[in-house]
């Protein structure tokens, strides 16, 4: 008898661990509320109709939404469109993968972030034209890599800029008091600061969760201080050739990693508790766009140490003397072209940029043309920093950078190409040297524009 | 009774049958009605999952494999076999099949120590049903978990490094995932921890089939444990073994969650379906993606077919 109990209670261990794998796999789909049509009964005129009935808003900010700022959100707009019944919004861990993924049908809310992976040709398969970019312009800024044929397909909810996040305290104990204007520079500061405190790490990757990696893609542009950069990248066979900016900025990276001024062990680091370290100045630097600058001044004083220790300078490299820094659009808000309820949709996105107040929270840049830079970028201001937006893609070559990245397989904004190149530098991985390395990265973007460009 | 012909008898007998048989075929008739259908109306449920998330996906994955789609445009642009092309023309797409070794030999030593527990714990242990439920806890844990677990286990400085620090072991620690020559080891580790307890389980269940008098028997006829081991448990429990290595070859070509969650795929641990992922979702590559795991699932099908043929299915016997 006990042989036969046994085996159906292993039986049962087993259904049972089916069952959770099954409803694991389900609850990942696609159970949003569907929306109603909207009420007012016009459809894609916006103009004469009123914001009403229901809205899905799907956002990134999974953090907002628990926290509650999104509920004050939702709250203060139903107070200013009295006949919005109700916005839902869902936030989403993995949002780019969910969300392209959700694209293939039409359920994928009312109001969306577009998704990075969608190349301007495509978008207005999937998002309503928010109106002509030339006179969107005057209001808004960085519309560019959101817009085709002249059209734009969305607004940036906030705009960031790129630097390197550091911690005051621990750059003054290594007795530093300069900014560093070159890369080498950079890297004897790091080493003073190594040498002052052997336990701090100077530079700090964040290898393990990849995308912190991607950040220092962001950076391309700022070496040559050329608008245009985007555009050339595009046309040039060898773009880690020795004085080009991916040769720079991958040469600080594998040149840090090199001398160990970065972490002893990258695979086992973890985002959050990096903040900390950085607040509690275990950690020097991390390179980082602006948007950061709020959450690690909230990390120092949540560890026990001062917002005032967190600084932010620009990427070490001067042209004519002077520091460039990009300023680019976050996540860009569109409207589902399939939406029933498009014009609460477009109400919502206005709202969103001119009286949420989320760009001034975030400690961003304002979207909006008539808008002041936030105060955390003070140290940037200080130090002459001049801003660089990138020039849009020329007509019919939109995609071209993208495709040429994907058909090479090097993945400019996936970590996996930097986190290859840390290996190396380390002297793991395929143990190539740099000059191997950036070579190989060259050969396969060459050959990757070939047949793209047919 | 003399002057009844024989052949009227026969006649008799012959209705009666007759009637029987047919009194017989309506009545089944009738009852089996109700449950001819019941069976297919339970097999409704599973056969709807079944086909939802397996068989429309993977129809669908054989058609992407043939077009040039980019995970989401309108069109997929048919290339016939282009893919299949390019996916065998690639060397580095097939060196990664290096890595599934380490997790190929690791699923020896999973096989072995489930094997052991299974046996130890099918005789009269003391708190025997605790110890299984330890043994099988970990595969109930959701992969994500146990690769985040795992990543502060062999932190420098985390759990594995203390506890060798505690033995006085330190000329021993490491960076178990930096380290490009452990990487592998520590990892195919952490996948013998998950899965042993699901071979336990069915080599357990597969040990207490075999009936309770044969080694009744075996004890009279002076027989020790590693005899009824060796001459009971071992042969009886044959295509338990067979199966549990099929699924051992095909999980190592098809290692995924672990070192996804942990090093996704970094530092040399890249395995085929985190690339094959890696092209479908990171470089928009659907159809090529669609293509290497048309290939994957042809390979493991081809090892399968191999094995069977070497090892073929016996049917156990033990009276």
């Amino acid at each position: 008898m006990f042989p036969q109990q046994q085996r159906r209670r292993g039986a049962l261990a087993l259904a049972a661990g089916v069952t959770l794998a099954l409803t694991a796999a389900c609850s990942s789909g696609s159970d949003d509320p569907a929306t109603t049509p909207d009420p007012t009964g016009s459809s894609t005129d916006g103009a004469v109709a009123a914001p009403a009935g229901e809205i899905t808003v799907l956002t990134w900010r999974t953090d907002l939404v628990e926290d509650g700022t999104f509920d004050r959100y939702v709250s203060e707009f139903k107070a200013k469109y009295p006949d919005v019944t109700d916005v839902k919004v869902e936030g989403i861990t993995d949002y780019e993968g969910e969300v392209k993924t959700r694209m293939n049908t039409e359920d994928y809310g009312d109001v969306l972030a577009i998704v990075n992976t969608v190349n301007p040709d495509q978008l207005p398969d999937f998002f309503e034209p928010l109106g002509d970019q030339a006179a969107m312009s005057t209001e808004y800024r960085m519309l560019a890599p959101k817009s085709f044929e002249g059209k734009s397909y969305g607004i940036p909810v906030v705009g960031n800029t790129q630097g390197i996040v550091y911690n005051k305290k621990v750059w003054a104990d290594a007795g530093i008091t300069d900014l560093p204007t070159t890369p080498d520079e950079f890297l004897q500061d790091l080493k003073a600061i190594k040498d002052s405190a052997p336990d701090v790490d100077p530079l700090y990757t964040n290898y393990a969760d990849g995308w912190p990696l991607t950040q220092w893609e962001s950076h391309r542009g700022e070496i040559s201080a050329d608008p245009d950069f985007d555009n050339l990248f595009a046309q040039d066979d060898a773009p880690w050739a020795e004085g080009t900016d991916h040769y720079v900025i991958d040469s600080l990276l594998w040149d840090a990693v090199e001398q160990g001024l970065t972490e002893a062990d990258p695979t086992t680091t973890s985002w959050e508790p990096s903040k900390n370290l950085l607040g509690t100045g275990k950690i020097g630097a991390m390179v980082l766009g602006s948007w950061a600058i709020v959450q690690m001044q909230q990390a120092a004083t949540d560890s026990g140490g001062s917002a005032d220790d967190i600084g932010y300078m620009p990427f070490p490299y001067q042209v004519d003397g002077t520091f460039h820094a990009i300023i680019g659009g976050d996540y860009n808000l569109g409207i589902n072209v399939h939406s029933d309820n498009k014009v609460t949709a477009r109400a919502w996105i206005d709202w969103f940029n001119h009286d949420s107040g989320f760009a001034d929270d975030q400690g961003g840049i304002s979207p909006l043309v008539d808008s002041q830079l936030p105060a955390n970028l003070a140290d940037f201001t200080a130090a002459g920093v001049e801003f660089i937006e990138m020039n849009p893609a020329p007509a019919g070559k939109e995609s071209l950078l993208n495709d040429i990245d994907s058909a090479a397989e090097i993945g400019l904004w996936s970590p996996d190409y930097r986190k290859a190149l840390v290996d190396n530098a380390r002297g793991a991985g395929e143990g190539k040297s740099k000059q191997e390395y950036f070579d190989s990265l060259d050969a396969k973007w060459a050959a990757a524009r070939a047949t793209v460009a047919g | 009774m003399a002057n009844t012909s024989p052949t009227l008898m026969r006649t008799l007998k012959t209705r009666r049958l007759r009637r029987e048989t047919r009194d017989a075929r309506v009545a089944g008739r009738g009852r089996r009605s109700g449950l001819r259908l019941t069976p297919y109306l339970f097999l409704l449920a599973p056969i709807a999952l079944l086909v939802t998330f397996t068989y429309i996906p993977v129809v669908n994955m054989f058609y992407y494999s043939f077009t040039s789609w980019d995970g989401l445009d309108k069109t997929k642009d048919w290339v016939g076999f282009d893919n299949y092309v390019e996916v065998f023309t690639r060397p580095e797409l097939f060196r990664v099949f290096y890595v599934s070794l380490y997790y190929f030999a690791a699923s020896f030593l999973q096989i072995a120590l489930a094997l052991y527990f299974a046996t130890v714990l099918s005789f009269r242990t003391r708190f025997r049903n605790f110890f299984k439920g330890m043994i099988f806890f970990p595969y109930l844990i959701n992969g994500v978990a146990i690769g985040l677990i795992f990543i502060y286990f062999f932190k420098p400085g985390g759990t594995l490094d203390s506890l060798l620090a505690a033995f006085d072991l330190e000329s021993l620690q490491q960076q178990w995932l930096g380290n490009p020559d452990i990487v592998n080891v520590s990892l195919a580790s952490t996948s013998v921890w998950r899965y042993t307890g699901l071979n336990f389980v069915l080599f357990l269940g597969a040990i207490q089939s075999i009936p309770g008098q044969v080694y009744e028997a075996a004890e009279l006829d002076g027989a020790n444990r590693w005899h009824q081991f060796r001459y009971i448990i071992a042969p009886g429990i044959k295509p338990i073994i067979g199966l549990s290595f099929i699924l051992a070859i095909a999980g190592s070509l098809s290692v995924f969650e672990i070192p996804f969650v942990m090093t996704a795929g970094a530092n040399g641990s890249m395995t085929f379906v985190i690339q094959t992922v890696n092209m479908a979702f990171k470089f928009s590559k659907f159809g090529l993606a669609s293509a290497m795991a048309v290939v994957l699932l042809a390979i493991v099908l081809v090892v399968t077919w191999i094995q069977r043929r070497v090892v073929p299915d016996e049917k156990v016997d033990l009276s």
